[in-house]
Order: structure tokens, then C-alpha cells, then sequence
């Protein structure tokens, strides 16, 4: 059983520059932040280095940061521009007992991450659902499709955006509310 | 002249008995063999997680129980417990004493439903029966408690909406002796019931590799003969104050994994779901339930992920405050949504009949995989 930073400092002598930074001051569980496009490498070393064995994904979460400037588009809609878009990995060792909470952060307007589908296998539905909801972009999945919303749902609307707004009409029919 | 050969796509769903919901399952058969299975979801979807941003922490509480509406108790625990670790509350010891029967009851309750389906669409209707009976008298004691038989919203952030029932304590206890029959019944009547037996043994084998890889949890996971239980192994709440044992599957009638496992370890489950309350029952302390509910909610900036064991498995919700009284993000990780990932690898090579057998075997509920 590790603790976190035991974790963070393992990773940072592998990695080096990849892992961006240690937060440690939330309240129950410290972040590791890391390079998006580097996410698979440090997830396949996690899972196969004999000192951290983390074989199992709790959960993969899509989420919309929301700190870029809110701006006005041409036709007079809040929306956002600039800002990040984040994922956060919960990974856990079923062998050894210990938790880690990753996360990556690509821009908003170019949302691309890596997957970990082929570490993880239960990471593509999860990808899927975070593709669906905030339009991240996962690069090498196999089957990138929306997985919630109807497979004929406008492309360049995501639900989970902060920024979101309910189309008036979709495939002819007017939407209540 | 050779025979062209094509494979066909049969669709099975979404109004169909056996999904168990809203769920369209693409089939991609060779004559009766299944080659690929491809779940179509969303015909439930509502947004939860988009809703919740628009709301209070409190007024989370009863969105949660509508997804998986057959263990609505657990839902509300797993949101109460995250939540409370974030404010750094510390509930009373009825309110603990109190939650964990209830997380037990309704444990028994949704086994209840997961069993009997599972053998109502094999064709064993009489203990579907036996079983929806006997769950009504569960839902008749949550119904004395809080008013509500399936959506409770009874667990709140530091507290409950309401203290037990005077009945409460006769009733459970009478549950508890009555319900142990009914369980050596449900074993002569189907688990050890040949038919069942050639129709769930080898039938939709997981290896634990897999299902770890897979990252199913819950009794899928036991089946497969691994002993991860989270009320043992990253205990919450006072599980750890209770003696019971994790039932896994052995391979009994054929091998460790198969549907038959699946099934058998829920049944074992419910008599240690049993033991637990027949512990907790005598312990409940004198106290306020109310007392250490804020008047205000409003957590400090950052994240908190906890997980619980819902009968169905891990459930686990990740919050992200900002510091205001309306959660950032709520992500759920709903157990049935990760396990009915694994349909596809289970279902190759069986035959079409086979494909309802192992996904009651699964047991998902549409409400959690849609959310």
C-alpha cells in the first residue's frame, strides 16, 4: 500500500516532465495532474509496475472547468471561449489496496486526450459517455460514438457544457422546454 | 458450389421483456450462434447529472433514487456518505445503525427482483412469484417508515427524513425469521432445479481476469470467484462492526464464472445480508436523527469520489464543489452501466436463448445505465 505521494514521486523520477504537478490540498483525496497525450504511457506503467499494480479503473469523469472568459457570439449567446476541459481517473490496486486520482486537462476548443481503453477495458464506455457529454476527443479509441444522446444529435452539441443550450427544435420537433 | 455464408443481425430490444427495460441489443448471429452483441442505450436517459447541477445538495437526494429504482436506499447512502465527506460531518450512531439496515433490507429486496427475473425469463415463474411477495413485505416496512415504497428519498446529507416506525423493530425481526425459509425454499425450488441448472451452468463464463479488467464489481465480480466486497474491503460507514462473509462463486455446477455462480452468490448474499440485520437491529441507539443535519450546505472547493456497495455493485459518485451551494459535477459511476459492458464478450458463441439467461444473470437496471 502506497500513499500518494509515494505515488506522485515514483511517477516523477519515471516520467519526469509529464507529470505536471501534485495537488494536495483538497480536501479528501490529492490529484496528479498529467499530459494529456501522454495519459496512456503513465496508465500502462500504473497498471504493470509491480509496486503499484492498478488493475482496476473505478471511474473515468468528463468534466467542463468553465474558466475560460464568457463572451457573447454573434447572436447574442453566452457562451464560452478558451478554458480547459478536464478528465479525472480513479484508479485502485485490487491487489494492494491503494487509490490515486488522475487528471488531465486539454483546451476546450481542442479537446483531444489519449485513451486508455486497451488498458482499462471498462474505460470505453466511460470515454464514450465523455465524448457524448462534453466532446472530449479520445485519440486511438475504437469506437468513438455518442453513447447516451441519439446517434443523429447535433455534432457540436454537449449537454454537460456549462454553456449548453437546449436546441428549440430537434429533427423537426419542437423541444418543451 | 460452395455455400455462401453471411452472418445475420437480428435486433432484440428495446421493448422486449427479457432486457429488463428500455435496452436494444444488435445480435450479429450465425444461424443460432451468437457472434457479437452490440447494446444500443439512452432510451432512458434523463440527464441526471446536468439536472443536479441545478440544484441544492439536498435536493440531489431524490433524483439519485430514480436510478436504479430497484435499491433506491443505496443510491441515497452513496450521495449522503460523499457529500458528508466533503462538509467533514459526523452522523449520529442511530442514523449509522439505521441506514445500514435499511442498505440491508433493500439489499434482500433488489436481490429479490434480480433472482426471480432472472428465472421468470428461463421460464420458472412460481419462485418470481414467492419472491415479489415476500419483497413486498420489505417495501410495506419502508412504507411505515418514510411513506414511499420504491423512491424513499429517506437518507439525508447528516441525517433521515424520518426516525423508524414503532412497528419498525417487530416487523424487521419478524422479516428476518420468516425470510430464512423462504430463501431454503428458493433453493429447492430453483437453484438446484435441473432445468435451471442446464440452462445457467456454463453458461456466459467470466475469468477474473477479465471481470477485474472489465471493471465489473458486485456479484458479477463474486461469481467469478473473486472476494471483493467494499462494505469489507474499503469499508464506510460501521460494516466493519458486523460479522458476515463475502460469498463467491465456486464452479458447484459447472465452472467458477457461469451464470449459475452469478445467481448463487446472490442467494448466499441475501442470508448474510440477514445476519447483518438481525446484528444491527438490537444495537440501534437512543438519539436525535435530525440533529446533525446543516442548515446551510455548502461545501468547501474540491473533489471527493466514495463508493458503495449497491447490490448490484460498486456505485460511486464523484462531486466537484466550487465552493457554492449547487454541486459543480456530479458524475455517477453506476454499477449496471460498467457491468453490461461485459454482455458482449459473455454472450460469443452461445446461442440466442442464451443471451437473456446470461444477461439476467447481469442483472442491469436501465434507470442506472441510461441515469
Amino acid at each position: 500500500m502506497k500513499k500518494a505521494e509515494e505515488i506522485f514521486e515514483i511517477l516523477k523520477n519515471e516520467f519526469g516532465d509529464i507529470i505536471l504537478s501534485f495537488d494536495k490540498d483538497t480536501p479528501t483525496e490529492p490529484i496528479i495532474s498529467i499530459e494529456p497525450l501522454k495519459i496512456h504511457i503513465v496508465s500502462k506503467f500504473l497498471r504493470d509496475n509491480a509496486e503499484l499494480q492498478f488493475d482496476s479503473l473505478m471511474c473515468l469523469s468528463g468534466v467542463d472547468d468553465a474558466n475560460g472568459k464568457k463572451v457573447k457570439d454573434a447572436d447574442g449567446i453566452d457562451i464560452i471561449e478558451g478554458g480547459t476541459l478536464s478528465v479525472y481517473y480513479h484508479l485502485y490496486s485490487t491487489v494492494l489496496r491503494h487509490k490515486i486520482t488522475l487528471k488531465v486537462s486539454a483546451p476546450r476548443e481542442d479537446a483531444k486526450v489519449e485513451s486508455v481503453e486497451n488498458i482499462w477495458k471498462c474505460a470505453d464506455w466511460h470515454e464514450r459517455e465523455a465524448y457524448d457529454m462534453l466532446g472530449i476527443i479520445f485519440l486511438n479509441h475504437p469506437d468513438l460514438r455518442r453513447i447516451l444522446m441519439p446517434y443523429d444529435w447535433f455534432e457540436d452539441s454537449f449537454p454537460l457544457r456549462k454553456d449548453f443550450k437546449v436546441p428549440e427544435f430537434y429533427q423537426g420537433m419542437k423541444i418543451p422546454y | 458450389m460452395a455455400l455462401k455464408t453471411e452472418t445475420m443481425i437480428l435486433n432484440m430490444g428495446p421493448q422486449h421483456p427479457s432486457t429488463h427495460g428500455v435496452l436494444r441489443l444488435e445480435l450479429e448471429i450465425e444461424g443460432e450462434l451468437i457472434v457479437n452483441v452490440k447494446p444500443h442505450l439512452g432510451y432512458l436517459h434523463r440527464c441526471f447529472e446536468k439536472h443536479a447541477e441545478a440544484m441544492q445538495y439536498n435536493q440531489v437526494v431524490p433524483y439519485t433514487d430514480r436510478m436504479d429504482y430497484l435499491a433506491a436506499m443505496g443510491n441515497n447512502f452513496g450521495y449522503v456518505l460523499a457529500i458528508e465527506k466533503l462538509l467533514g460531518i459526523q452522523v449520529p450512531e442511530r442514523v449509522e445503525y439505521i441506514r445500514v439496515i435499511m442498505a440491508e433490507l433493500q439489499r434482500i429486496a433488489s436481490h429479490c427482483v434480480a433472482i426471480g427475473t432472472n428465472g421468470a425469463d428461463i421460464g420458472a415463474l412460481t419462485p418470481f412469484l414467492y419472491l415479489f411477495r415476500d419483497r413486498e413485505y420489505i417495501l410495506s416496512i419502508f412504507e411505515e417508515t418514510c411513506g414511499a415504497r420504491m423512491l424513499y428519498n429517506y437518507m439525508w446529507i447528516g441525517g433521515l427524513s424520518h426516525d423508524i416506525h414503532p412497528n419498525f423493530v417487530r416487523r424487521t425481526k419478524e422479516f428476518t425469521s420468516y425470510f430464512k425459509n423462504t430463501i431454503v425454499e428458493l433453493d429447492n425450488l430453483l437453484s438446484y432445479n435441473k432445468i435451471f441448472v442446464e440452462r445457467t451452468a456454463n453458461i456466459g463464463i467470466l475469468p477474473a481476469d477479465t471481470a477485474i479488467n472489465y471493471g465489473a464489481t458486485g456479484p458479477v465480480l463474486r461469481g467469478s470467484g473473486v472476494k471483493f466486497d467494499l462494505r469489507k474491503d474499503d469499508t464506510y460507514s460501521i460494516y466493519n462492526r458486523f460479522d458476515f462473509d463475502i460469498p463467491v462463486g465456486k464452479g458447484l455446477q459447472g465452472t467458477v464464472g457461469d451464470s449459475w455462480d452469478r445467481y448463487y452468490v446472490r442467494v448466499r448474499e441475501m442470508e448474510q445480508s440477514l445476519r447483518i440485520i438481525e446484528q444491527a437491529i438490537d444495537q440501534i441507539p437512543e438519539g436525535d436523527v435530525q440533529s446533525a443535519i446543516p442548515k446551510k450546505i455548502k461545501p468547501p472547493k474540491g473533489t471527493v469520489y466514495t463508493r458503495v456497495e449497491n447490490p448490484r455493485g460498486e456505485l460511486g459518485y464523484f462531486i466537484i464543489s466550487d465552493g457554492n451551494t449547487n454541486p459543480f459535477r456530479v458524475k455517477v459511476r453506476a454499477p449496471s452501466f460498467v457491468n453490461l459492458e461485459i454482455l458482449g464478450e459473455l454472450c460469443k458463441g452461445h446461442l440466442v436463448a442464451d443471451v437473456i439467461a446470461i444477461l439476467g444473470s447481469i442483472d442491469i437496471v436501465l434507470g442506472e445505465v441510461d441515469r
